[in-house]
């Protein structure tokens, strides 16, 4: 049993850098990636924006050194080198020295390549290759072959945009129980025509720049990301006097059980998962300096999440932001990259400032962070919510 | 750390097993290379209203999992556990092709919605108001494991005191199509007598949906305890015997203890070898037990297997058309389940009689 959770790497791709200082760079320059989509051809390019990867593919594959024969999808080709970044950073060099896994969360998996050739797989030969990366583990599993993570505990969550904090969560769990000395968690999505029209059809995606907690916000951005955190136990830590960057406190997940995409009115869910996270932190609302909220600029998630906040915090309220103005909602990843963030605020002790803020909701009184700040922060909340009501919560700390 | 006990069963399978009462009592057979499931009165369980608009697995799920809740006595649960390795399949290929088909216009939110992983956890934690924890796994063979090595590990440190688990994965005719152009689908039809037979690649496709409640008290009506579950990325057949030794004695546990091996068998060619090692190895003098050949293949078969193991420790009766070999063991206590799918993603699962 393992009574601490370290993170002792971190690794990331995004809209806003290829590598977590890149990202640590934009956040504090107030520097977003959003702009028109390049790398999808979609009959929708001029009413959206998104949040996109420079990188081509052919890029990527030459980035990772893959054989042209390989069938890599690219949310499994972002979630590689985002996870090997991790690994370098926790300056692991001998992988199977210690009992480890991975846990790795997506939503739209191999869909990328299952949109281009959906059809053409009946014809052509050449392609079929890519018919098995389709099913969300597939991505997983080919990260796990680039770490060299053999005959170990390997898996995938799903619950939508909250599922890289849930796979945070799960990681944290099998430290503490003792199942694995460590842990490589995080997500890795990828922009595709699927969560586009998706969200479209939805009518939650913003036409412009978007600006979460703003009384005039219009939707959200899409964003493709991958982000990986290497998690270990109190005995690894000590055996190979690692430094720790941070540790995995408090987390909690719930179900808001109102409807399959919509939040409940006042963040029934939210309000639990942020109870719950406390309590297994052994936090009161008081000790919480920073809340990065998932805040994805929609009508909907900004207005339920911000009456949970207050039904948690009351008056104790700390300030709050939401990164996705930075590099859109990167959906299975969100919870992975704004775990990156977290920890690199209490690192710097930074609070980012929610881009693109002018106007106060009419709803409540909360108000956004709006500008960088400089704070002693010795813990950091990040809430993700996601469809089918799936709430969590995950608490970063300085001490253990 | 407390004992985690299968409290409760539902499933919908290509075999008549919805009813509780029943165990393989009448053997739905095929000739086939695809096969789906014999479907409830799903009216029963939901209103026809809500049925309509539901995809699929989430009907098998919303009914599986109520009668393995009205197994256990219990309304509600702590926890959801998911394990699906496509999630509603049909609503992604129904979503993929109308973006393709009408150039990215004229799309309905519901197909995209339902396309959605977590949709079947998510309806039925909706369905029963349940607030509590609810997590999908969606990594191929090992969803369902994954989703019980996680209810395990709450029920043991009692952070919960009953979860609701199940494995669900529904057919699509498109998935279907371009899985037979790679050889993961049988080229010819099969009957269930002799799928192991065949000598051709691939499998029987098929869908279904088990489900289980979990505890961590023993009741009256208690199947089996879950003693453990352990899954691996992958597993080189030359390493399986080390593997599943190493797994026996973890958890105390000697070959000679082990009274039944139910293995995950799908007669291809390519990969029974792994289930063969173990059946012609150290287990040669065990009962063997197989059941793909009842319910056919898909990500979460393995959740059948689950299925029946509870059901034969807890009815100490053992079905004469799921036999593997001809030994008949002396007493039904220890079972081990060893599943994988294409040489990837192993588990091993042990259940013990109560």
């Amino acid at each position: 049993m393992s009574k601490g959770v370290a993170i002792t790497g971190m690794g990331i791709i995004s809209a806003i850098g290829d590598n977590v200082a890149e990202n640590y760079n934009a956040l504090i320059e107030g520097r977003k990636g959003i702009s028109r989509i390049s790398k999808i051809d979609t009959v929708h390019k001029d009413a959206i924006m998104v949040g996109e990867i420079e990188a081509s593919n052919q890029e990527l594959v030459n980035q990772l050194g893959l054989p042209s024969e390989n069938n890599y999808c690219r949310t499994a080709m972002l979630g590689a080198i985002a996870a090997k970044q991790s690994i370098a950073d926790a300056k692991i060099s001998d992988i199977k020295k210690y009992k480890t896994g991975l846990i790795s969360a997506t939503s739209v998996g191999g869909m990328d390549m299952t949109e281009k050739y959906f059809y053409e797989y009946l014809e052509d030969k050449e392609l079929q290759k890519y018919i098995e990366g389709h099913h969300a583990g597939d991505s997983t599993q080919k990260i796990a072959e680039q770490l060299g993570i053999e005959q170990s505990l390997v898996t995938t969550i799903s619950t939508a945009c909250s599922s890289a904090a849930n796979s945070i969560m799960f990681g944290a769990r099998l430290i503490k129980s003792g199942k694995l000395d460590r842990v490589v968690v995080g997500g890795t999505d990828c922009l595709s025509k699927f969560t586009i029209n998706g969200f479209k059809t939805l009518m939650i995606l913003s036409d412009t720049y978007n600006t979460p907690f703003d009384e005039n916000r219009k939707g959200l951005n899409l964003g493709e990301a991958a982000a990986f955190l290497v998690l270990e136990s109190d005995a690894v830590v000590k055996a190979e006097n690692k430094k720790v960057l941070a540790y995995v406190k408090g987390y909690g997940n719930a179900n808001d059980a109102y409807h399959q995409t919509a939040s409940s009115e006042n963040g029934d869910g939210a309000t639990l998962a942020m109870e719950k996270a406390l309590k297994v932190g052994g936090l009161q609302p008081k000790d919480i300096d920073y809340i990065n909220a998932h805040g994805t600029a929609t009508g909907n998630n900004d207005l339920s999440e911000g009456r949970a906040i207050i039904r948690v915090f009351g008056e104790d309220l700390p300030e709050f932001s939401s990164t996705k103005a930075y590099t859109g909602h990167t959906l299975a990843a969100a919870g992975a990259i704004e775990a990156v963030y977290a920890v690199l605020a209490l690192q710097n002790n930074v609070i980012y400032p929610n881009l693109n803020f002018k106007t106060q909701m009419k709803e409540f009184d909360i108000t956004p962070q709006t500008v960088l700040k400089e704070k002693e922060l010795d813990t950091v909340l990040s809430n993700s919510l996601g469809f089918g009501g799936n709430c969590s919560t995950v608490i970063f700390s300085k001490q253990a | 750390m407390k004992k985690v006990y299968i409290r409760g069963v539902g499933s919908i399978s290509s075999q008549k097993t919805l009813d509780n009462k029943e165990f393989l009592d009448e053997i739905t057979g095929y000739n086939d290379t695809v096969i789906s499931v014999v479907n409830p009165v799903y009216k029963d369980y939901i209103p026809p209203a809500a049925a309509r608009r539901m995809a699929k697995g989430v009907k098998m799920g919303v009914v599986a999992s109520k009668v393995a809740l009205e197994d256990a006595g219990l309304e509600n649960v702590d926890a959801i556990i998911t394990g699906t390795g496509m999630g509603c399949v049909v609503d992604s290929e129904k979503f993929v092709s109308a973006i393709i088909d009408n150039n990215e216009e004229f799309l309905t939110p519901t197909s995209f919605i339902q396309s959605t992983h977590n949709t079947v956890g998510g309806q039925i934690a909706l369905g029963l108001g349940c607030k509590g924890y609810n997590f999908t796994y969606v990594h191929a063979s090992n969803s369902f494991e994954s989703a019980m090595l996680d209810a395990k590990m709450q029920l043991e440190f009692d952070e919960a005191s009953s979860i609701l688990i199940g494995g669900v994965d529904e057919l699509g005719a498109h998935t279907v199509k371009i899985h037979r152009l790679i050889d993961h689908i049988k080229p010819v039809e099969v009957s269930p007598a002799n799928l192991l037979d065949s000598g051709t690649k691939g499998a029987v496709f098929s869908e279904g949906a088990n489900f289980f409640v979990l505890g961590n008290a023993k009741k009256e009506n208690t199947y089996a305890e879950l003693v453990a579950v352990e899954t691996f990325n992958d597993l080189p057949e030359e390493n399986l015997l080390e593997a599943v030794k190493k797994f026996l004695i973890d958890n105390n546990v000697l070959i000679e203890d082990i009274d039944v091996l139910i293995q995950g068998n799908n007669g291809d060619v390519v990969y029974d070898r792994y289930y063969n090692s173990l059946s012609q190895g150290i287990f040669s003098k065990t009962q063997q037990i197989y059941y793909k050949h009842l319910c056919g293949e898909f990500n979460t078969a393995s959740s059948f297997g689950v299925w029946l193991g509870a059901k034969i420790l807890k009815t100490q009766q053992v079905p004469d058309i799921v036999a593997l070999n001809d030994v008949k063991t002396s007493k039904l206590e220890t079972i081990l389940l060893y599943n994988q799918y294409r040489g990837e993603n192993h588990s091993f699962t042990l259940l013990r009689k109560c």
